[in-house]
């Protein structure tokens, strides 16, 4: 089975599905392009690779409140937020910046979501049933 | 979470779609620190940018029939009628500094624009629960006054103060207010200036503790201002919320009731010689200077009391500029109380609504700066200007000489 269902905790409603993209570092969204959805901090994994409109598997946020916000809103203006986010790691400021712009946004994922998850796999988010779906990539 | 019948129909959608999203805001942060219920906030600061996320959230609740059910003072964004006059910002910048003053009159704050509404204005009481924004007021009312407040951010703070409530967790529950970490201090710093640098000192080594300072020998109790100064650069370098000092705040009356009868896990001991290598290391190296920059936290009454002594008489550098920022309330008290003149007549200005990390100080950029606040360099400095950090007393001697 290619196929598998995990239950997870809603955080910000919504039902989404999309490629995956993972960042095992935490993320300042402020530090991405919104033009285009790339990351550009520099010496951060995902930097040069774009996170719009994919399902982006996050290991935390930093940054201030502020900043973080702003990032948030200045992408989805253009469009080019991830359409949701699994998060490892919650903190209150990527809560806000997430329920201000209204990306979904699920955590506590039963099984360590970065072991079962891989850029390019395609996943689902449904905050009604809280489960997320990810069908691994077959190129992989 | 449990919630109230009302609480569910806030969340629900019943109360209008601001109110909705203003609860969904809370219950989302209440879940993700575990709180088991929402409780009633009796005051709320809200610590409004002027950036356009910032705007776009207060927009969103307004538009969606949201209006305060507690009044929350803002902070300042920047006196956007009186400095477009004076300095340079786009059409753009001025339009989003007119819309965000009108979305906040809309869904009903006080429009204070001031950032330390601890000190006057909106000041809470021992054990009030409130939802406060602005990293050097969290402290102070944590700390100083002994009510309770998380860290909040300002789209949860205007969450707070549409809802009237908060997510129970953090600073509002006892035994998170103990503190963790002694940090004993060989001496009394002088002025507020010289608190600032302890307190940006003593941030850097805070991470997540809650810090009981003790002072080896206190001769007088600290001011207001000096408190607030400590606090404002603890959260500078670090985010402290909650601190503690021995024998003046008010859940330190003793060590033991500080630390709620616990052994602190770490201890810092800080030296004369730490502050005087943390000031040095902090300033900038002098030049000739474009700006003299005070008030951030904005200067109180009694502040500029102290700045009209010190500059009576004297005179502004014609190259320089020298603006103090502070709240319209003390600005009339300045003006009735005699000091108003005496500092305009110097060549010196005061502005209301203001902070130092906006749009309308950029025309200084490029040039070098003088201050007495940390903060005000540090959030100067990403914006690219520079800033020698000195005392009051040698930032007017800075603003006559036209250099440091």
């Amino acid at each position: 089975m290619r196929e598998k269902e995990y239950s997870c905790r809603s955080i910000v409603k919504g039902k989404v599905a999309g490629e995956a993209i993972v960042s095992k570092e935490a993320m300042c969204f402020y530090l991405c392009d919104p033009e285009t959805g790339t990351v550009i901090e520099k010496n951060h994994p995902l930097k040069g690779r774009s996170i719009a409109n994919k399902i982006l598997v996050l290991q935390s946020g930093k940054g201030s409140s502020v900043v973080q916000v702003d990032g948030f809103y200045q992408m989805s203006v253009k469009g080019n937020l991830p359409l949701g986010i699994i998060v490892g790691e919650i903190e209150p400021v990527l809560v806000s910046a997430a329920v201000v712009v209204e990306t979904p946004m699920v955590d506590r994922v039963e099984t360590d979501p970065f072991e079962i998850i891989a850029d390019g796999d395609w996943v689902e988010i449904d905050t009604d049933t809280e489960k997320i779906k990810v069908t691994k990539n077959q190129d992989s | 979470m449990r919630l109230t019948d009302n609480e569910k129909q806030m969340l629900d959608g019943t109360h209008g779609e601001g109110v909705q999203k203003a609860m969904e805001l809370l219950v989302a942060l209440g879940k993700s620190f575990d709180a088991e219920k929402l409780i009633p906030v009796s005051r709320a600061h809200v610590a409004l940018s002027g950036q356009e996320g910032d705007t776009y959230w207060c927009q969103l609740l307004v538009d969606g029939g949201a209006h305060c059910k507690v009044i929350p003072s803002t902070n300042p964004a920047w006196d956007v009628e009186g400095l477009s006059k004076v300095y340079d910002v786009t059409k753009e910048e001025k339009e989003l500094g007119e819309r965000t003053i009108d979305v906040y009159r809309r869904i009903g704050a006080r429009l204070s624009f001031c950032c330390t509404p601890e000190l006057a204005g909106n000041v809470p009481s021992f054990g009030e629960h409130v939802a406060f924004s602005e990293s050097s007021a969290t402290p102070y009312v944590n700390a100083v006054l002994g009510a309770r407040s998380n860290r909040e951010s300002s789209c949860s703070a205007l969450a707070s103060a549409v809802t009237g409530v908060t997510p129970l967790y953090g600073y509002h529950i006892d035994e998170n207010r103990a503190g963790t970490m002694l940090v004993e201090v060989e001496h009394q710093p002088d002025e507020a200036y010289d608190w600032g640098i302890l307190g940006y000192y003593i941030g850097k080594f805070v991470g997540n503790h809650v810090p009981v300072i003790s002072f080896r020998d206190l001769h007088r109790r600290p001011s207001p201002e000096e408190l607030l100064y400590l606090g404002a650069e603890m959260a500078t370098s670090g985010c402290v919320g909650m601190y503690h000092v021995l024998g003046i705040t008010p859940e330190a009356v003793s060590r033991e009731v500080a630390f709620q009868g616990k052994t602190p896990q770490e201890i810092l001991l800080v030296t004369k010689k730490d502050i005087a290598r943390q000031e040095e290391e902090l300033s900038e190296k002098g030049g000739k200077i474009n700006l003299v920059m005070l008030g951030c936290p904005h200067y109180s009454y009694e502040q500029l009391r102290e700045l009209s002594l010190l500059i009576k008489n004297r005179r502004v550098h014609r190259d320089v500029a020298f603006w103090v920022l502070t709240s319209f309330d003390a600005i009339e008290l300045a003006r009735r109380s005699g000091d108003l003149e005496v500092i305009e007549n110097a060549g010196c200005r005061l502005v209301p609504d203001t902070c130092i990390d906006e749009p309308c100080w950029k025309s200084f950029e490029g040039g070098l700066g003088v201050t007495d606040s940390p903060k005000c360099m540090y959030y100067r400095d990403r914006r690219g200007q520079p800033f020698v950090l000195r005392r009051l007393s040698e930032c007017i001697d800075a603003a006559e000489k036209g250099e440091v």
